[in-house]
């Protein structure tokens, strides 16, 4: 590609904008991918692409733009997903529709493409997953298909990219041809009714966009749009009574009183017959898929639950066990580049910013990355592979008792890796109350950025074969404490219907290593972003309130008595008073000392109050204000340059507990906080969520804090 | 009348109503539980609270309140 072709606008000509539509699980999302090499977020249960995405890419001498439309089953605006969908469908300004299917499930996926052929929009179909439809033993005739529909149908393969060319070529095609014909064929009393309704627009030279057979079939399938069209025209007077008379007579047909019932079984008629025409199914015999083989196992009514719980624990301790390997090379790491670039800077108060501040604050987050690697790889793999459908399942009937709905478990297990996407999952729960009870929980589920501070604790108190079960009991009680707020919750603000529970169990894929790979490096980039960005500012404010304003009266007391102190020990405790007057008397001790009194209760000193309150922007902060705060306080010889062991030398047993308890339930961070507002709707939740949140957390905080002080 | 809810493990059923309101109707159409479509039921979770039916390709979950809105017959 030369450089002009590189600079032109895709605003000029041969632009083509593509409408990527199809139901949940097709692949949608992996197709654009293989297109063009963009990286989206590739799930595998219903409820990936809330939002719609655009893609931009060029092909010959066209430039593409791709919206890749959230999936939905057909056009009945029961989720989010199917309304954002449906209205971007009939309002927004688009040249042609990919309507992506499931080659090996061709009946239930042609349901939405006989409703996309109503809407007299250019469509191709992309009959995705070709390669394992034959694996099955289906084989599709797709010219044949191109023949009866009416529109192309090309075979593609998103993971193998195969048919990928094809595709563009015939959307390309389709874009310039004029011809726009698809064939939907009704069964007779419909198409009786069609034609009378058709001759009558026709008779009185109805003017439309839509072609008047189109016109005809929405105003049949009671469609809103189309009727309060029709409703100001003048030929409405003679129109309505034809079409009650046709209503009656189709509904007569189905023996229904459910119009759209009876359009969705011609659909379903008009579907059978293609699938009988196009697909030969090789194998005849009914021989147990590998997903059925699977699910007998991992849903099983005696065996699931456990299964699933031990796939949890294993995660936890993987995350601790092969997490702490590099932990230790990070860290001797960050101690060497911090001495390295320090001895190369002469002004103190610049060095003491540079290495104590940023590289100490940034490297104490970095040093948690391999955990958030291990814990993002677990996430990933039980959404792509389609697992978490069926924990969902497993799990409906007992998160109903609490109040919650089987669907909200898909966003409080993301909730495990970040609050942020985890508040946007809610979407899928379609009935307002569930989702804004699932939104007020969501915190109670320990988010990654949480996890810095329970390994640095759990690390200082606990024993290294113990800390991987403490920190699987911290989540599992977080988990918990969340469910019994979900009840109360429900029993108080919240009360009202259930939403039906009906969820498709995709099949079992084995997920690509790339994907994996993608999900969990963009996810991993994140973090060290905002280690580098956001924390690093967090923890240079820290060093900046920690270091002053400067006592020089008190540094030169201290001078006095260090310089003329007898032996080397008295000289280093004397430094280390001196370290400790001076933090006292920062910007940062005054705000801790003020704040001690609420927090003293909690057995919390005036440094962990601090460093909870820096928590309230960032959870990673808070590692890092204690690196800061604990770094600057003790002495500096090899043993205790390291975080856990000022911690353990520091803070009582107790109040760890109770600091740690506090963490688990107070509000996530300060940009979970503007996404949950933005899903709750209004920012009266925001608030009530911080009331509730924090009154939890004191609560809960004071009870763990006098009952270990009553044991230990 | 027997429902879906009343059905073993295993057993192979044909819908003959939906007794759901419209919008849950729709949704189990739109998941291709209609009149006259073939229903298997797999597994049920625990304590029966949720079943997992196959229809004709595409396994799905319902909860028991739900599938007790679906009249079928056995073949």
């Amino acid at each position: 590609m030369n450089r002009v072709d590189a600079k032109a606008c895709p605003i000029i000509a041969n632009h083509i904008k593509v409408a990527l539509v199809g139901q949940p699980n097709v692949g949608k999302s992996m197709l654009i991918n293989s297109v063009s090499n963009a990286h989206l977020h590739v799930g595998n249960f219903s409820g990936v692409t809330v939002d719609k995405k655009e893609v931009l890419f060029d092909y010959k001498e066209y430039h593409f733009t791709v919206v890749d439309l959230p999936g939905t089953y057909a056009f009945t605006d029961y989720t989010i997903e199917e309304r954002v969908t449906h209205e971007y469908l009939c309002a927004e300004d688009y040249d042609i529709i990919i309507n992506v299917i499931d080659a090996t499930n061709l009946e239930k996926n042609l349901q939405l493409t006989s409703e996309l052929l109503t809407m007299s929009k250019k469509v191709v179909i992309a009959l995705n997953m070709s390669d394992e439809a034959e694996k099955e033993g289906i084989e599709i005739d797709a010219d044949y298909m191109s023949e009866l529909i009416g529109i192309p149908c090309i075979k593609v393969s998103a993971a193998t990219k195969m048919g990928i060319e094809q595709l563009i070529d015939a959307v390309v095609a389709k874009h310039e041809s004029t011809k726009n014909r698809p064939k939907l064929v009704f069964s007779e009393p419909v198409e009786e009714e069609i034609a009378r309704i058709v001759w009558y627009l026709d008779k009185h030279k109805y003017d439309a966009t839509n072609s008047y057979r189109n016109v005809a079939i929405n105003l049949l399938k009671n469609n809103k749009k189309t009727y309060a069209k029709l409703h100001d025209e003048p030929i409405w007077t003679e129109l309505q009574p034809i079409l009650i008379e046709a209503s009656e007579h189709i509904e007569l047909h189905h023996n229904s009183d459910d119009i759209k019932e009876a359009f969705a079984e011609e659909y379903a008629s008009f579907n059978r017959g293609i699938v009988a025409e196009v697909v030969t199914n090789k194998q005849l015999q009914e021989k147990k898929t590998l997903t059925e083989k699977i699910d007998a196992v991992l849903i099983h009514s005696l065996f699931g639950i456990p299964i699933f719980l031990f796939f949890m624990w294993s995660l936890f301790q993987l995350t601790f066990e092969i997490g702490a390997i590099p932990m230790e090379y990070i860290d001797a790491f960050f101690s060497w580049f911090g001495d390295t670039i320090g001895a190369t800077i002469a002004n103190d108060d610049i060095r003491s910013l540079v290495v104590d501040g940023v590289i100490g604050g940034v490297g104490a987050v970095v040093l948690f990355v391999p955990n958030i690697i291990i814990l993002f790889i677990g996430i990933a793999l039980l959404e792509t592979t389609g697992y978490m459908s069926r924990v969902a399942f497993l799990l409906d009937g007992f998160f109903h008792k609490f109040g919650l709905h089987g669907q909200s478990f898909i966003p409080l297990v993301t909730g495990f890796g970040c609050s942020i996407p985890a508040y946007m999952s809610a979407r899928i729960l379609k009935n307002d109350r569930d989702r804004l009870l699932t939104l007020f929980i969501i915190g109670f589920m320990s988010c990654g950025a949480r996890l810095p501070v329970y390994v640095l604790f759990a690390g200082a108190f606990f024993s290294a074969d113990m800390a991987g079960n403490v920190l699987f009991i911290i989540y599992i009680s977080g988990a918990i404490m969340g469910l019994i707020a979900a009840k109360v919750l429900k029993l108080t603000a919240f009360k009202g219907v259930d939403e039906p529970f009906v969820m498709e169990m995709p099949k079992y894929r084995l997920p690509t290593l790339k994907l994996i790979w993608h999900t969990v490096l963009g996810e991993t980039m994140m973090y060290l972003k905002k280690a580098g960005t956001y924390i690093a500012a967090a923890a240079m404010l820290v060093w900046f309130l920690s270091n002053y304003p400067h006592n020089l009266a008190l540094e030169k007391e201290y001078g006095n008595k260090i310089a003329v102190a007898a032996t080397q020990e008295q000289k280093l405790s004397l430094q280390n008073s001196l370290d400790e007057a001076l933090l006292e008397q920062s910007y940062l001790g005054t705000i801790g000392k003020f704040s001690e009194p609420l927090f003293s209760p909690l057995g919390f000193d005036w440094k962990m109050s601090v460093a909870l309150q820096t928590g309230l922007a960032a959870k990673e902060v808070v590692v890092s204000t204690l690196g800061v705060l604990y770094a600057l306080g003790s002495d500096v010889d090899e043993e205790s340059s390291s975080l856990v062991n000022a911690i353990k030398q520091n803070i009582p047993f107790p109040s760890a507990i109770a600091f740690i308890v506090v963490i688990m339930i107070y509000l996530p961070c300060l940009a979970a906080s503007v996404v949950f507002t933005r899903e709750a709707g209004h920012i009266k939740y925001f608030f009530y969520l911080l009331f509730f949140t924090s009154v939890v957390a004191y609560v809960m905080a004071f009870i763990a804090y006098n009952i270990t002080l009553h044991f230990f | 009348m027997q429902t879906l809810l009343d059905c073993k493990k295993g057993c192979k059923v044909k819908v003959i109503k939906l007794t759901a309101p419209t919008e849950l109707k729709q949704r189990l159409i739109s998941f291709g539980i209609m009149k006259e479509a073939t229903v298997e039921v797999l597994e049920h979770a625990p304590a029966k609270s949720t079943i997992e039916i196959k229809v004709g390709k595409m396994r799905i979950a319902l909860r028991a309140q739900e599938a007790s809105l679906i009249e079928v017959e056995k073949i």
